[in-house]
Parts: C-alpha cells; structure tokens; sequence
C-alpha cells in the first residue's frame, strides 16, 4: 500500500510521562516516528506535540483515534504535507578557519539565506530555516568544508484550515 | 495541625469510593498503607491472595461478577511487575480495576533503590491511565479521578503508583471530592441522531438480519434494552465469549456462539446474513477469523462506546456511537415490529446438523472416556442455570462457554482478550466475594490450575466458598489440538505429569474429590454443589479430544470445521 507522510497535532495536557504514553502507541504497531517535537499551543497550559510519520491512509486514521483515546490527550489531527505550513531549522558548526579561507563558503550561506548565529575564533555557526530538502542542500554543500557539528530540529506545522481545539473543549459535556 | 499521613489518606480515598474490599500483597514500599488497612479493618477488608497476579486477577472477578471497580494493591519492585498480566488482561476484556502500587521514596526514585522499578513506564502501553503520587496532598484528587477513569465509559485499569514518602507525609485535613469530568476525557461519545436513523432504516429493510453482541451490552449494564431490541425486531443474535450471559441461552433469540470455536450456523450465516449488527463488540480476529472473507455481502452497522473500535477491523457502513444502554433504546421508537421466521429456520437446521456431527456425541456421552461437554451436562444439570461460571484458557473454556446454561447476566467471567492462564482460579474467589449470594463454578483445566494454584490458600485464608472443578486431560489440551491438526501430532512439551491435585486441595483443607467414571459423574457434582465451603473436584477426561466446530486461524468464518 501506498504510504504518505503525515503531520499528527496533539493537544495535550502537561503531564509526566505522557511522552511515553504517546509513543507506546507508535511502538506497539512498530512505526518508526521521523520526527517529534512538544512545545506550549495558543492555549494556556496546554501542550501540543507535532509527530512526522509515513503510513498508509488506512493506518493514520486508526492512530490519531488510538492517540485520541487517552485520557489525557484533547484532540489529536493528522494532515498532509499540502494541508500544513511546515519548517525545521538546522544549525550547522564550521571551523571558522574555513570562513576565512573559503571564499566559496560566503556565497552558499547567502545563496541559501542562513544566518550566521556567531562567528568566534575557533568556529562559526550557522542557522537554516525552511523544508527539508533546502536544509538537507545546505548540509551537502558545506560538508566538503568539515563540519564540526550538524543537528536539524523536528518538523514545527500549522495547519491552514483551524483546528478549533478551543471549540472541541467545550464541546465535551462532561466539563 | 498537620494530622492525617498520606497512608491513611489513601484509605479514606477507598471508603469514599465504597470499596469495602481490596485484594493484595504487602511488602516494605507499601507498608503504611497496610498499616491504615489494620486500623480501618472493619470498613475495608483486605484480601492476602499468595501472589500479586492473584490479586489482580481475583479484582478482575469481583468487578465482573458485582459490576463495581475491583482493586488490587501490591508493593514496588516485584509486587508491581507481578500485577502486569492481571493489568494487560483487564485492559483488554474492558474490566474497570484501579491497582495501587507502593514506590521507593521520591528522593531515591531513579537509584535503582532496593525494590524499585518503573512501573509507570511498564504499566503505562496496558492501563487506561496511570500516574505516580509524590505528595501527600495530590492523593485525593488523583483516586478520585482513577476511580472516575476505570468505571466510566468504556471500563478499564487504571494504576497509581504511589512513593513511600508521600504515604508518610502529614496533611492538614482529608477532603474528598468525587470526579465527575475531566476536560481531556470524552467518556462516551456524543450519538449522532442521523446514524440512529440511518440504522434503523437498515435494520427496518433487512430480509436476512444477524446480530452478533459483546460484552459492551453488560458493561452498560443494557440488558434488558438488548433484550428489547432483538424482540421487537425478531432479530436472530448471536455472542461472542465476553458477551456470554447477557441473554439468557434459552431465549428463542439466542443463536448461540460466534468465532472459532463458536456454534456452525452463527459462523455460517455470517457469510448469508444481509445485514450484520455488531453491538458493544470489537471484531476480535477469534470473532472474524480471515477479515478478507468476513461478511462481504453484509452492511454494517456498529453499536460502540469506544470511537477507536469504529472501522478498526471492519468497515461500518452506519456506526452509531454512545452507550449502548441509550442508543438502544433510543432507536426503538424507530424500529418497525418483524420476524424473520424462515431466516431464523436456517439456524435451527444448522444447529440440527452441529447436534448430530458435535453436541450430541459430546454433550450425551454414553461410552468411552468422560468428555468435558458432560461434566458441563451435569452442572447444568445441579445448577439450573443460576450460578456464575469462571473460566480458564483453553480447550475447557470453549466448552463450558458452549454448552454451559445461564438465566442472568454478569455470569460468565473469563480471559477472553488476553488468554490468561491461570485467570480462573483467583478470578473464581474475586466473584464470590463480590456476589456472595450466588454460586459461583470455576471450570479449570489442569495446566492454567497449576498457574495460580497457589491461590488456594487464599480460597482456604479467605473462606470464599468457591466449587473448583478440574478437567484434567494430562494435556495442555488447546495446544495439542493445535499440534495434532497443524503440526502432525508432534506432540512438543504439551504432556503433563500431574500432581495429586486431591492431596494438594487437602493440604490446603480444602475438601476434594476425585471422579473417573461415568456413572459416578453426577452424584459427585451434585455433592459439590451441596458442599458449604470451597470444594474441588477432579475429573480425569478423555485424554486427546478435541473442541470442534473450530476455524482454523486464518479461515474464512464460513469455513468452520464440524471434524
């Protein structure tokens, strides 16, 4: 069958261990996440955690209700690439020596739009914002020039239809 | 003035919840709490079973046999991880049980303190919710919502965890507030009236209608609603094994068992049916055997609480969501009165053919070695239909949820989703507890007994007047079958050498008898039955029988086997 990438928005509570709630479900049908991140939403004290997975259309549907389930869990959503706004950041950390030496170098962080977060003496270190395929171009342009360390953040997405999750809470009855 | 400890909180939780029984084990992490449970002895009584999982287990039937939450309550360490099968097992059969866990002191959480270990982490994939207390003054508020969370829509376990410091830990003032909502938790959905409707409109056209009722009918405690519905819509309905008991056998209604050991027309017409009603069920792959050849011909309709469960293994063409307790009644007034005579036929003939080729030779067993379909006959036979059956897992079990006659709900208590060996024999005693009044029978086979045998000196400790009857076959007879069938009667580590199960009984003193023949089977059960305290009785079986109708696994349900 066919699989699609699919963006999961959970509205949660704060809770410890809620985490591992979460991804019990993932593990339990052995679906391996590709990227996870958990901040504050627009409503105070509550939690929400983007998930990244490649699933087929049958299965997402079954996991956001198993995710729905949990007691602590609000509401949860899953949308397409098509039906969301999506970036990752990447930093990138370069001998600085190369900066100096490489004229190149200046030329790809402009053509690429990243910033230079701080240059010191020993290294210099550079963020990129956008999709994966422009932090991955970057990657591959500046590792034949050494990179001393290279981390890229999880998928952070909107979606651009409302997911009303101030609407859903109210319409729990039992509150 | 700080005056109440954690412990003793944690006690007034219990009362405030009417729990007037808990089953246990104690340990060092969980000692003060054991401490309050000797000073409130009179208003709570604790039960020593002689191994956590017999705690959990024994929980698990009293909440089946009273309908209430059973509660288990065991140590840290190995107290905890010993209560996780009991755990998974509720979780999956929908049985509403809170489990208390003591902990290390919070300062040494994460130490690999003596007796420690994550139960939180391990619970966490098998509970409905669980939580780990620190502070004294969060107990109140977390019982109330895991009572709240185990019993309210679809039941379940929930474990809270609590560290030995905050049972020490004073609190000025005890104030219990019961939970009545939690804003994350949708108890039960909300019905949609159109899928009412939509339902009815279905059930109102259908020529060939076959309804197939879980244990969601007894969860929502909507007998009599179900019981409605299939009346006035003449509707032949089936059960599946956790469903058992909600109607009484012999309604005209009642088509018998669904799945793979369930009855021949049930299974067949599954695969005619023009219209199948699934009604607080879940399409459990023992239910449907091969999904790809499971009622294709049919619309769908399915009546659940629990929104995951809707088009999980198949696709419903009208899913009507809530508490069936409600929504059955609510389409009533929908329903147009029918019959469906010569479709209802059509099982009366299979069944006709299943009484030649299976039940007749089983049930009424005249030569050869006993069979357990007769030693199900003679209790039947002594109990009229009235007592509360346990079973085990295995071979026995598909017979004693066949063949065995109830009048009244909440009677037939088994491991249906996991397949807990060892469920009955503790599950048994937990029944009796909680629907003393009623006569309660564990069938068990004579591997899962050796499971929780130990149990016995609970039974023995405890008083709780439970009839143990032991199909003994010297086999783990299931998986023979299994061999002798699948893997050419290569018969590997299914043999059993038994104990002296009577001995064994006595050394508990605990009455027992032991019966070989035929011509003595009924006097001995029918002396069980009388017997006043608890009472086990061996019955040596015919060794290599097997339970037929059976679909293989992977089979179509149409494909179900008559030998």
């Amino acid at each position: 069958m066919n699989k699609t990438k699919f963006t999961i928005s959970i509205y949660t509570e704060n809770n410890v261990g809620l985490l591992n709630r979460i991804s019990a479900i993932f593990l339990k049908r052995h679906i391996n996440i590709r990227s996870i991140t958990s901040s504050e939403s627009e409503i105070s004290n509550i939690y929400r955690f983007i998930i990244v997975v490649k699933v087929d259309n049958e299965k997402i549907v079954k996991l956001v209700k198993q995710i729905e389930k949990q007691i602590e869990v609000i509401a949860a959503f899953y949308h397409t690439d098509e039906e969301t706004i999506f970036l990752e950041t990447a930093l990138y950390k370069v001998k600085s020596k190369s900066l100096f030496n490489e004229r190149q170098i200046q030329n790809i962080i402009k053509d690429s739009r990243a910033n230079i977060v701080t240059v010191k003496p020993e290294y210099f270190v550079i963020e990129k914002t956008g999709w994966r395929e422009e932090t991955e171009d970057l990657y591959n342009k500046l590792k034949k020039y050494g990179l001393l360390q290279f981390v890229r953040s999880g998928r952070i997405s909107v979606s651009k239809k409302s997911m009303e999750i101030t609407k859903f809470l109210k319409s729990n009855k039992n509150v | 003035m700080k005056s109440i400890s954690g412990a003793e909180a944690v006690i007034r939780c219990l009362i405030k919840e009417n729990v007037d029984v808990l089953f246990g084990y104690p340990g060092g992490a969980i000692m003060p709490v054991y401490d309050e449970l000797y000073k409130f002895q009179d208003k709570v009584h604790h039960i020593l079973t002689r191994h956590e999982q017999g705690a959990t287990h024994a929980a698990q039937g009293y909440a089946r046999s009273s309908g209430k939450v059973g509660v288990a309550i065991a140590t840290s360490g190995p107290g905890a991880t010993n209560l996780v099968t009991g755990i998974a097992d509720a979780q999956i059969d929908s049985t509403p049980m809170v489990c208390i866990t003591g902990q290390v002191a919070s300062s040494l959480l994460g130490s690999d303190a003596f007796q420690e270990t994550d139960i939180i982490g391990i619970s966490t994939p098998v509970t409905k919710w669980n939580y780990q207390i620190t502070k004294a003054s969060e107990i109140s508020e977390i019982f109330a919502k895991a009572f709240y969370i185990a019993k309210s829509g679809r039941p379940g376990p929930v474990l809270i965890d609590i560290t030995k410091d905050a049972q020490f830990e004073l609190i000025e003032s005890f104030e219990y507030k019961k939970c009545k909502n939690i804003r994350s938790y949708f108890s039960v959905p909300e019905t949609d009236p159109e899928s009412l409707k939509n339902a009815a409109e279905l059930i109102n056209k259908a020529k060939k209608p076959f309804i197939v009722w879980g244990q969601g009918v007894i969860l929502g405690n909507a007998e009599s609603e179900f019981i409605k519905f299939i009346e006035k819509t003449g509707i032949p309905a089936a059960w599946t094994i956790l469903g058992l008991s909600a109607v009484p056998t012999e309604h005209p209604l009642n088509v018998g068992m669904v799945g793979m050991h369930g009855n021949y027309g049930p299974n067949v017409l599954t695969n005619e049916c023009d219209l199948l009603i699934a009604v607080g069920m879940r399409f459990d792959d023992r239910v449907t055997g091969n999904l790809n050849s499971y009622a294709k011909q049919a619309k769908i309709i399915h009546f659940e609480i629990d929104p995951a469960e809707v088009n999980k293994n198949v696709i419903a063409d009208v899913a009507v969501l809530g508490n069936v307790k409600d929504t059955l009644n609510d389409i009533l007034k929908f329903l147009d009165k029918n019959n469906h005579k010569d479709w209802i036929a059509k099982f009366g003939k299979f069944y006709d053919i299943e009484f030649d080729k299976v039940i007749d030779r089983e049930y009424n067993k005249k030569s050869g070695g006993l069979s357990m379909a007769e030693v199900i006959k003679s209790i039947n036979d002594n109990t009229n239909g009235e007592s509360i059956l346990v079973t085990d897992v295995g071979q026995h079990q598909m017979v004693a949820c066949r063949y065995t006659k109830f009048n009244q709900s909440k009677s037939n208590i088994t491991s249906g989703g996991l397949g807990t060996m060892g469920f009955a024999l503790p599950a048994a005693f937990g029944a009796k507890i909680g629907d003393p009044n009623r006569e309660v029978i564990a069938v068990i086979g004579d591997g899962g007994f050796q499971m929780t045998i130990q149990e016995l000196g609970a039974i023995f400790q405890s008083k709780a007047a439970v009839k143990i009857v032991i199909l003994n076959n010297n086999f783990l007879g299931m998986v023979r079958q299994w061999q002798q069938l699948f893997f050419d009667k290569r018969y590997a580590s299914t043999e059993m050498i038994n104990p002296d199960f009577v001995a064994i009984a006595k050394g508990y003193f605990i009455e027992a008898k032991k019966v070989e023949k035929r011509e003595k089977l009924n006097d001995e059960i029918k002396k069980m039955i009388q017997h006043k305290g608890p009472y086990l009785l061996e019955v040596i079986i015919e060794k290599e029988d097997n339970v037929f109708p059976m679909i293989p696994s992977g089979s179509s349900v149409s494909d179900v086997r008559l030998e």
